[in-house]
């Protein structure tokens, strides 16, 4: 077990390191560099030059990249925003707790509907509810997240007023906490997409255990129908949902990109957005460099939560 | 990483990187722990030489046989044909004007207080905010994005099934440093590495299909890797090899020949994601450049409007999108199904 967690580790390290190395070669590739993006169109060559040796650009490229690593890892320094006038990292860990909140609850939520669907899709298989969810998924698969947000503003926000129909910018996570109606129509927008998927897989995990043997077995010495369903072949199949989770998670935090926008939601999305708009690249690859990060974490955690509920896994290998 | 050491062997299939935006995910995951079946190909579509796949009647037309039985799958068959055909040979039979925006502007404002106007008047579903005729922008959007669509979807296959196929012919530790690039690069949430591509080229059509090629092929990569480690073992290729095939001709006389079902298979999923790509740029408002457009930057349009009850803005656009990625999901499940039923038979 010590051995995997390690192994593990030290994988998800070297993946962080290389997504680092990708960032700053995408940070070099950028038309004009970045004196042309600050100083403006009107800079004299001079003047280039000098903001260059000032911050370092003329430096061999394996320095800049030392220089890069370490800013980033003493000073947890991601850059200067221009457009915000503000440092890459305050105005990140502003907004990645907002964007937690909205992955976290649409996970959550996603799980605790698509397993029961799962299992009743199994319960009643090949009847009319099996079908209707199955057609739903289907669509619901093939919805993108910002024409499905929109829908549920247009209808459940702008018709009925249920609903608030964006955030105010300012909004601090308790805010946003303490009047939670505004966050409803978000999280299931990005919770939808990910039970039509979870839900599906629940499904054909489901009954992929009822044809095990043990599922025989324990029908053989008479337990009752519901006891082999929720014990034997539910506890199997929900393995394979923590694995699925760990895979699924680069997704979903893309999908909570086109959330966040689609309800003006202040989170990381939403700045990733705003910054493309401004042409802010260092903003832009900050928010690509955290969102990486906390979805090789998310990864960590769900295959370590994995090798816990499956002893199979720590042997392996 | 995703899919790395963890994965039995079914999930390999599964797309870490893309799950609202990818078909193929899930469609994958329907089927965990069915061992790859398509690897299984009969002796009547490869012979020894491996390439003449179309010409072995017999199983190509049971797949076909199948493929018919299965209703959902010629409906979305139907629904492609129809979009292609509204989107290239719509815009001959129904002129409208949607390239010069003053032009548009001119001729919807002259009756009425609009753009964006309602239904009627000569455009059946109205004009949007700039005056454009939007039965004809339909067609022109997407037109863009059936093209994205179908030429980003078969880059990026094409890209994944070299990439894949040498990587698990040449194995070791070739291999190995090419899957971690695989890991690498899918660990990035896909539409973060879209939109950071996106602003750094400044994107055109033919840009546009090359980013989203970049971000798309790593599934294939994958899939066609697990695929070559069953095959380059097999006999057929180990009398290539003694016959004294060089690698080049056993990669690509005889195993990639022999994936062709997963290929299939996993570039009709592909093509959806890459619809759902362009259409999430374009909503973004970081798509192709005006007055081009697609339909998920009309949605974009939109939803700009959407208090005011223009209808006509927001659904036509979103009810193209759902549609054609439905139809997709609906080939791709029902050409693995037929896929796998002819293996059963066998």
């Amino acid at each position: 077990m010590i051995g995997y967690l390690i192994r593990r580790v030290v994988q998800a390290v070297v993946v962080i390191f290389f997504v680092l190395l990708i960032v700053f070669v995408l940070s070099q590739v950028i038309p004009g560099g970045e004196a042309r993006a600050v100083l403006g169109t009107k800079a004299t060559p001079a003047k280039i030059h000098q903001f260059n040796v000032l911050n370092g650009f003329t430096l061999p490229i394996w320095d800049q990249f030392y220089q890069y690593l370490l800013r980033l890892i003493v000073h947890q320094n991601l850059g200067y925003s221009y457009s915000y006038n503000e440092t890459v990292s305050a105005l990140i860990s502003d907004k990645l707790p907002k964007t937690l909140v909205l992955v976290g609850f649409s996970t959550i939520l996603a799980l605790v509907v698509s397993i029961p669907l799962g299992i009743l899709q199994v319960v009643r298989r090949n009847k009319p509810v099996d079908y209707v969810l199955t057609g739903l998924s289907f669509i619901f698969y093939a919805m993108p997240a910002f024409l499905l947000g929109t829908l549920l503003i247009l209808y459940f926000a702008i018709d009925q007023h249920w609903f608030p129909v964006g955030f105010n910018q300012s909004q601090t996570v308790g805010n946003i906490l303490s009047d939670p109606r505004g966050l409803v129509l978000p999280e299931v927008t990005l919770a939808a997409l990910t039970i039509a998927s979870f839900s599906r897989y629940m499904r054909s995990s489901m009954m992929e255990a009822m044809t095990e043997d043990y599922i025989r077995t324990a029908r053989a010495k008479g337990a009752a129908p519901r006891r082999v369903l929720y014990v034997h072949a539910l506890r199997n199949a929900l393995i394979p949902i923590l694995t699925l989770l760990g895979l699924s998670i680069p997704a979903i935090v893309s999908g909570a990109l086109i959330t966040e926008t689609v309800f003006n939601y202040p989170g990381m999305g939403f700045l990733t957005t705003e910054a493309a708009f401004k042409t802010d690249i260092p903003v832009l690859l900050g928010t690509t460099l955290v969102a990486t990060i906390a979805t090789v974490a998310g990864s960590l955690l769900a295959d370590v939560l994995y090798a816990v509920a499956d002893p199979r896994i720590r042997y392996a290998r | 990483m995703p899919g790395d050491t963890l994965m039995p062997e079914g999930h390999e299939r599964h797309d870490g990187g893309s799950f609202p935006l990818s078909a193929a995910a899930a469609a994958e995951d329907a089927m965990p722990g069915v061992a790859i079946p398509v690897t299984e190909q009969g002796p009547g579509t490869a012979g020894p030489e491996g390439g003449d796949v179309a010409t072995s009647g017999g199983a190509l037309r049971q797949i076909t046989r199948v493929f018919i039985e299965n209703k959902l799958a010629v409906i979305g068959l139907a629904v492609i044909g129809f979009m292609v055909l509204f989107c290239f040979v719509g815009p001959l039979l129904y002129h409208s004007n949607q390239v010069n925006a003053q032009a548009a502007l001119q001729s919807s404002n002259q009756n009425s207080v609009c753009p964006p106007c309602a239904p009627g008047n000569g455009h059946p579903l109205g004009t949007d905010p700039s005056g454009f005729d939007l039965l004809g922008r339909l067609m022109f959007g997407g037109k863009n994005s059936l093209i994205v669509g179908f030429v980003a979807a078969a880059a990026a296959t094409l890209f994944g099934v070299v990439y894949g196929a040498v990587s698990g012919f040449v194995g070791g530790w070739v291999d190995a440093l090419m899957m971690r690039f695989i890991d690498i690069l899918l660990s990035i949430p896909q539409l973060f590495l879209l939109i950071v591509l996106a602003v750094i080229f400044h994107p055109s059509l033919h840009i546009l299909i090359i980013v989203i090629a970049v971000v798309a092929w790593l599934v294939p990569g994958r899939l066609i890797r697990g695929e070559t480690l069953t095959l380059r073992v097999r006999e057929y290729v180990q009398a290539v090899r003694v016959m004294g095939g060089s690698r080049t001709r056993i990669v690509f006389r005889h195993i990639i020949p022999n994936t062709v079902g997963t290929i299939v298979v996993n570039a009709t999923f592909q093509v959806a994601d890459a619809i759902l790509l362009l259409a999430a740029l374009g909503f973004l408002g970081l798509g192709l450049p005006a007055p081009q457009t697609d339909w998920g930057a009309m949605l974009s349009n939109g939803v700009e409007y959407a208090t005011g009850g223009y209808w006509w803005l927001i659904y036509p656009a979103g009810f193209c999108i759902v549609i054609v990625v439905v139809a997709f999901n609906f080939v791709g499940d029902a050409l693995r199904d037929s896929l796998e039923v002819r293996l059963q038979q066998r």
